[in-house]
């Protein structure tokens, strides 16, 4: 079986033959709570999914193609007063179409605001520096960070960890669950199954270093038409990500239904994940060590003859007085 | 019958020649052991998740998934289970001026020269100290578990919440172990006090020397125990 070519675009059609997948196991860069994962032989070109809010027409067709790739079985929901549905993320929809009605206070025009939601496959994931099951979590040299479900124990912790609130744990499996960036597809030379459906092509897929080139023409376009504050959302704050907006108001991203303007790895994960962890094994060490020396070196706290003797008079003493 | 001070109902002289004193009784034995027993359990399976280097622990329960589905419900029940333990022993663990005296001089202690140190009730400034550690760490533990049980409580608080609640439970938990190693280290040290939780007595001269004022009460009281 001839290896696939890494895919430079959603749009090309799958192949007849039957290919090799071009990434594996041995291209992470990341394991979750695996201490020494040695450094992958090769690196990848990285990849990257460029979601163009501009051009979207909430159609729904990458959710739709997203629930029949994945072949997932989202809940029917009630109609709550939005065109979003299901109302959130949940571990049967990867992706979510969020509707803003944003009221732009320098026009004064209602702007309909449709931002796909999902994992953000960040350079620096909260989700798997929070992880505490060796290899539920991975990245691979091309940026796509997966969930490998037997090995995930359903704490949800990388609910904690994400800085996005991607993550859904499944009542059902006890699993976590989230958008692979179609890790699947992807290995095989094709592009994410969201990107393939959208009819704008506002999703479009390829290596990261394309992608941005083809956000930076949109953004120039965008600002001949006048959205000046039009630019790339791929922010730094989590090493970037190789899921990537370009948005009109990119000066304020809070405004696309709640995305983050600085996301980060939460201080309070970090310090978790960090000198907790030492220093709580280092007092638990010390604890345990210390006890043992002075057990060892240390004269045993015991009871003498003359104290059980003394007791004996103590207590007839006593009961004498009380006669 | 006088009113007890320092010693609890059940606690009593049970033979006099040589002096044996009756310190647990079953029920609060077994309540005693009852916690011990999650509490090691909740240690084993909690070390899995907070250590990558310890995550073959969880095996012991078998897996990770098992683990984080019995974690927090041992923790329920440790948490009633020391309940009990609380209400039962809260009246002679309540701080006293002596305690403070007895605690100033912990060279004292460790040297075990308690015959000039302040004489003791049922339990001494250090016993207390654990059990109100012990107490609070409790509390804690199982208020930031439930908002980070991701089963049954996921949506209960916020995601930054939850963060605090998470870093909060994993530095409760290592006070805690830190807590039970003391505890585990000073009835071994002090030679003679293991059996108040297996047999349920101590010897007359194990009370004498370390909980002389308990004794006295219960010499003062009257003996249930047999005849001597």
């Amino acid at each position: 079986m001839t290896a696939a070519t890494p895919p430079t675009t959603a749009r090309s059609n799958p192949p007849v033959e039957q290919l090799e997948s071009y990434f594996g196991p041995q291209d992470l860069v990341r394991r979750s709570a695996t201490l020494d994962q040695p450094a992958p032989e090769r690196e990848l070109t990285k990849v990257a999914k460029l979601i163009d809010v501009t051009r979207c027409i909430g159609c729904k067709a990458c959710q739709s193609a997203c629930i029949e790739w994945n072949d997932t079985h989202p809940e029917m929901e009630d109609f709550a007063g939005s065109y979003m549905n299901p109302h959130d993320l949940t571990p049967e929809m990867f992706t979510l179409m969020r509707f803003t009605e944003w009221e732009n206070p320098e026009t004064n025009q209602l702007e309909w605001l449709i931002r796909k939601d999902g994992c953000m496959h960040c350079e620096d994931p909260g989700c798997l520096k929070a992880c505490p099951a060796p290899g539920a979590i991975v990245q691979y040299s091309n940026g796509i960070v997966d969930f490998i479900h037997e090995n995930c124990i359903g704490c949800g912790y990388c609910v904690s960890g994400c800085p996005f609130d991607i993550p859904r744990v499944s009542k059902v499996t006890n699993v976590a669950y989230k958008c692979t960036l179609c890790s699947d597809r992807v290995a095989v030379g094709q592009g994410p199954a969201c990107a393939k459906a959208c009819p704008t092509e506002c999703i479009s897929f390829g290596t990261k270093d394309d992608m941005k080139a083809q956000a930076e023409e949109r953004i120039a376009e965008l600002k001949s038409r006048g959205f000046e504050n039009a630019g790339l959302y791929d922010p730094d704050g989590v090493g970037g990500t190789h899921v990537m907006y370009v948005l009109h108001h990119a000066d304020k991203p809070e405004v696309y239904a709640g995305l983050p303007a600085e996301p980060r790895i939460s201080p309070v994960v970090e310090t978790w994940k960090g000198v907790t962890k030492y220093l709580g094994l280092a007092a638990i060490g010390a604890m345990a060590v210390g006890t043992t020396l002075h057990g060892l070196m240390g004269r045993a706290n015991k009871v003498s003859h003359e104290d059980e003797e003394k007791a004996e008079d103590l207590v007839e003493t006593e009961e004498g007085t009380k006669r | 019958m006088k009113k007890r001070v320092y010693s609890q109902s059940g606690d009593r002289i049970e033979t006099v020649d040589p002096v044996s004193v009756r310190r647990y009784g079953p029920w609060t034995r077994g309540n005693h052991w009852l916690t011990a027993g999650c509490l090691v359990l909740l240690l084993v399976s909690g070390l899995s998740f907070f250590h990558p280097s310890l995550y073959f622990l969880s095996g012991l329960f078998g897996g990770g998934q098992t683990a984080r589905m019995l974690h927090p419900w041992i923790g329920v029940v440790l948490f009633l289970s020391f309940l009990v333990l609380f209400l039962r022993m809260v009246r002679l663990n309540l701080p006293t001026r002596e305690d403070g005296v007895w605690l100033s001089q912990p060279g004292k202690v460790l040297a075990a020269k308690e015959e000039e140190l302040p004489e003791m009730g049922k339990y001494n400034g250090a016993q207390k100290i654990v059990f109100w550690a012990m107490t609070g760490l409790i509390i804690v533990l199982i208020i930031s578990g439930i908002m980070m049980w991701e089963q049954y409580f996921d949506g209960l608080v916020t995601i930054p919440t939850r963060r605090i609640a998470t870093i909060t439970h994993s530095i409760a938990a290592v006070l805690i172990i830190c807590v039970f190693i003391v505890h585990v280290y000073a009835a071994i040290w002090t030679r003679g006090t293991i059996r108040a939780m297996t047999r349920g007595t101590v010897t007359g001269g194990w009370a004498f020397k370390h909980h002389r004022k308990w004794l006295r009460e219960l010499a003062r009281l009257d003996r249930a125990g047999p005849a001597k």
